[in-house]
């Protein structure tokens, strides 16, 4: 639950620098120096194209309460140099309360940038750094905002010391260089942006969406993954495989992403909770694989990581765009799951239901993503343990009798037959993508395909999905639709509303497919109206909520393309502006 | 490899035929490979639930319901990924797959290639009549270039390509030739395939009688290789490169690293991953 009812009750801070500067790195030691004290955090990471050097962002927002955007603006930005930083400015907005720290030589700002009014401070942190036997510009500037922010310089020291020495730097002089910035940054005492009292400690988790995802992979019991390498899915992969190996399971990287869901429906006919990760090409390219699953009834997992499109579009950033695709890009009549995190933690959740999911009923799921939800860096929470999730289990058919007596697709009473695994005497069958009957051998006879039609889409609409379905959140007569990673910013802006004395309903959808029309209604009782938020150039969710459910009242539509994200002030504005 | 070894089983080639009716013409090749399957699964003593049959799109494809096996009948290209997946992750089994030269060579050329070089223990049966039956006569990979059709009146002009070389040089450690005709040779190659520790590849020619009617002829033109089966590359090299691609026989077979992992029992818990991950 986002409790952030304030621009105030957070610090947002963005570090740039051309790549080896170490501005990722100082973002990333910031957060998990704030985390240690208590501090949630997010962290994302914006990179040029260039495979190595370019340019590099890091964006950390720091606050007492989970935090699901990077906000409206940034309260500080610091700059190691201005090489291509103009390419990040709509990433950063800033504004006449903002505070830019830029190195002293780095020369002057981009004009764009001083254009938001913005206080200018420079800093001569690499002279600074070069006064330290070792000294790194970064660290120069953790010191710097150290003092700004109020952060104890202790903590930073402990997760500097550990994370670079590694690279065999020396505590002392370490030490010594974030001391260096701390005590230059007394310039800055009159414009202290000091983090809020801090939140009770607790156990924090720090992950990515992507490491979440994987997480929630293996707790569902997955043990085989094949993937391709694709961004921003990649992380994820390389993140499971040597997890994988440690549960003794197996990752394998095939030659494309046909082969990859191929190999995991392979691995799941025999037996084993299987995944593979992708992003929208290779979802597009995993479309038939995908019908076969369905009309075999085999488990399957994709996780999809969105990422602007089409084609090969903006693979760095973050768009809600192939919605479309993993809901009606199936050949045929394919009932199957679709499934969609709504924060970084939550990857864990939407994951290992979706494996639980696919078990149970025999069919793919398509669980969404997205690049900021996938490469972000959450100080969260430790993720929510939702009743229910567990190990996934499947119905498998122990006895199935003598060879040739076994029904593979048996038409039961909630369409969901026991399934024999191969090595089971009496239950060989062939698994089909041939229309068959229910002994599985190929059929074309119309009332077979509508037999096998029915019990396909049956086993789907007849589950209960429970109250994990959605996340609902506050009540009024204005209700806000949303799914995946535009979650972040609405509830934000949710909360900020409702501090303005305005009601405010949130409908955070986590499973898309199959749609649940009677349960939202229930949630949408009493609701006059409706805003849609989605970060899609063509209003695909709200497509998609036009064609299964029945909305109430007015609604509009709040919906923007990548890559930029959807900003809480955007959402507050069209909500009192409604009032 | 946890291969079931070959026991004192009263099997017999017929207990592995299901009671599906073949689709296949009249005088289809395939007969023979189907049968040569059964006899060769009755030698090695394997129980037909221990036994999978992968395959994709195609005439040949349609060989898993025949079997009292388990089968997989996927989609057109993609048998090599799918039994590679089932033998990752069930290496207990014996896995088979069956596959033809639209399927194998062209739409699955990709996974042909990495299947071979990959060397995932499994045994690749390419039912090769150098023509599409199923969707009723186009050219293949393996079909000549003057073979007149409806999709390529006067022929294609682009020139078969050699499957077995294009394994040898991906890296398959075990290649070999048969016809349909000779049952009891492709039976006795599937033997030493199945055995085999790693990605054995059995291209068949097996005659299409409705749609190259002419290949009734490869009766007289197969001829058994006059030379022993080799392990030395090179070797292997040069005699398919002078070969004219009527060679029955084993040409190839060497001792070569098997893919090297498996998903297999738990060796850590969950609980230390996840350790990992608090702050």
């Amino acid at each position: 639950m986002n409790t952030l009812v304030s621009p105030m009750d957070s610090v947002a801070v963005a570090i740039v620098g051309s790549g080896g500067a170490g501005s990722i790195t100082a973002g990333s030691l910031l957060l998990e120096a704030a985390g240690r004290i208590g501090w949630y955090g997010l962290m994302t990471r914006s990179v040029g194209p260039q495979i190595r050097g370019g340019e590099a962002l890091a964006m950390v927002r720091l606050a007492g309460a989970p935090v699901g955007s990077h906000g409206d603006h940034f309260d500080v930005l610091l700059a190691l140099d201005w090489h291509n930083a103009d390419r990040f400015v709509d990433e950063v907005p800033l504004n006449a309360n903002s505070l830019i720290l830029a190195e002293a030589e780095a020369g002057e700002p981009p004009a764009v940038i001083m254009a938001s009014g913005a206080r200018l401070v420079t800093l001569p942190l690499e002279s600074l750094a070069e006064g330290v036997e070792e000294g790194r510009p970064n660290i120069v500037a953790l010191g710097v905002l150290a003092r700004l922010l109020a952060l104890p310089l202790d903590e930073l020291l402990i997760v500097a010391s550990r994370a670079l020495e590694r690279k065999g730097l020396d505590v002392d002089l370490l030490q010594e260089t974030l001391k260096t910035g701390y005590d230059a940054a007394e310039i800055l005492d009159d414009s202290i942006r000091a983090l809020p009292p801090a939140p009770a400690r607790g156990t924090r988790w720090r992950l990515t969406g992507n490491e979440a995802a994987a997480l929630g992979a293996l707790r569902g019991g997955v043990r085989f993954a094949a993937v391709y390498p694709i961004t921003p899915a990649t992380d994820l992969s390389e993140w499971l495989a040597v997890r994988l190996q440690r549960v003794g399971g197996h990752l394998i990287q095939a030659e494309d992403e046909i082969a990859a869901l191929n190999m995991v429906l392979g691995a799941s006919y025999g037996g084993i909770p299987s995944l593979t990760v992708t992003s929208g090409p290779g979802l597009a390219l995993m479309s038939e694989t995908l019908g076969l699953a369905v009309a075999a009834e085999v488990p399957a997992v994709v996780v999809n990581v969105m990422r602007g499109g089409p084609s090969t579009g903006i693979p760095t950033k973050s768009e809600q765009s192939d919605l479309n695709m993993a809901l009606y890009g199936l050949h045929g009549d394919a009932p199957h799951l679709v499934l969609a995190a709504n924060t970084v933690s939550d990857c864990l959740s939407a994951t290992q239901w979706a494996v639980q999911l696919a078990e149970a009923l025999q069919c793919p799921a398509i669980v969404l993503s997205d690049q900021f939800l996938g490469q972000s860096q959450a100080v969260c929470e430790q993720p929510v343990d939702h009743d229910g999730l567990g190990v996934a289990s499947r119905l498998v058919a122990v006895e199935p009798g003598s060879a040739g007596r076994y029904d593979r697709y048996a038409l039961t009473d909630n369409g969901i037959s026991p399934m024999a695994l191969p090595g089971t005497p009496g239950g060989q069958y062939t698994a089909d993508g041939l229309e068959h009957n229910a002994h599985g051998i190929p059929s074309s006879r119309a009332a077979d395909h509508r037999a096998q039609l029915d019990k396909r889409r049956d086993k789907l609409l007849h589950y209960d999905y429970g109250p994990l379905w959605a996340d609902e959140e506050g009540d009024g007569e204005l209700a806000v639709v949303v799914w995946g990673s535009a979650t972040g910013p609405v509830r934000e802006a949710a909360a900020r509303a409702r501090a303005q004395g305005l009601a405010v309903k949130v409908l955070s959808l986590r499973l898309l497919f199959p749609v649940q029309p009677t349960r939202l209604s229930a949630l949408l009782a009493g609701v006059q109206r409706v805003l849609v938020v989605e970060q899609s150039h063509s209003q695909q969710f709200y497509g998609y909520l036009k064609a299964h459910y029945a909305l109430p009242g007015e609604i509009r539509v709040l919906n923007q393309p990548g890559p930029l994200p959807i900003r809480p002030a955007a959402v507050l504005t069209q909500l009192l502006q409604w009032r | 490899m946890g291969k079931p070894q070959p026991i004192l089983s009263s099997l017999e080639a017929k207990d592995y035929k299901s009671a599906v009716k073949p689709i296949w013409c009249p005088g289809c090749g395939h007969f023979g490979i189907e049968s040569a399957l059964f006899r060769a699964l009755a030698h090695l003593g394997l129980p037909p639930e221990q036994v999978a049959v992968i395959s994709g799109i195609g005439c040949s494809s349609r060989l898993p319901a025949y079997t009292e096996c388990y089968g997989f009948h996927g989609i057109h290209g993609r048998a090599l990924p799918m039994a590679t997946g089932l033998k990752l992750a069930r290496p207990d089994l014996t896995v088979v797959v069956a596959s033809g030269d639209g399927d194998a060579f062209s739409i699955g050329g990709n996974h042909f290639i990495h299947a071979c070089r990959r060397n995932v223990d499994m045994t690749c049966i390419v039912m090769d009549n150098e023509v599409y039956g199923m969707t009723k006569g186009q050219p293949s990979p393996t079909t000549p270039p003057n073979w007149d059709c409806k999709i390529a009146p006067g022929g294609t002009g682009v020139s078969p390509f050699s499957p077995l070389m294009v394994a040898l040089a991906s890296g398959a450690g075990f290649i070999a030739r048969g016809f349909s005709g000779d049952r009891n040779g492709i039976a006795k190659m599937l033997v030493e395939a199945i055995r085999y520790p790693g990605f054995a590849l059995l291209q068949v020619l097996s005659p299409c009688v409705t749609f190259r009617p002419e290949e009734k002829d490869w009766r007289l033109q197969v001829h058994p290789s006059e030379l022993p089966t080799t392990a030395n590359w090179a070797e292997a090299t040069r005699r398919l490169a002078a070969d004219d691609g009527m060679t029955t026989g084993i040409f190839y077979k060497a001792e070569l690293p098997l893919y090297p992992a498996t998903v297999m029992e738990p060796i850590d818990q969950l609980n230390a991953i996840e350790t990992e991950l608090t702050l």
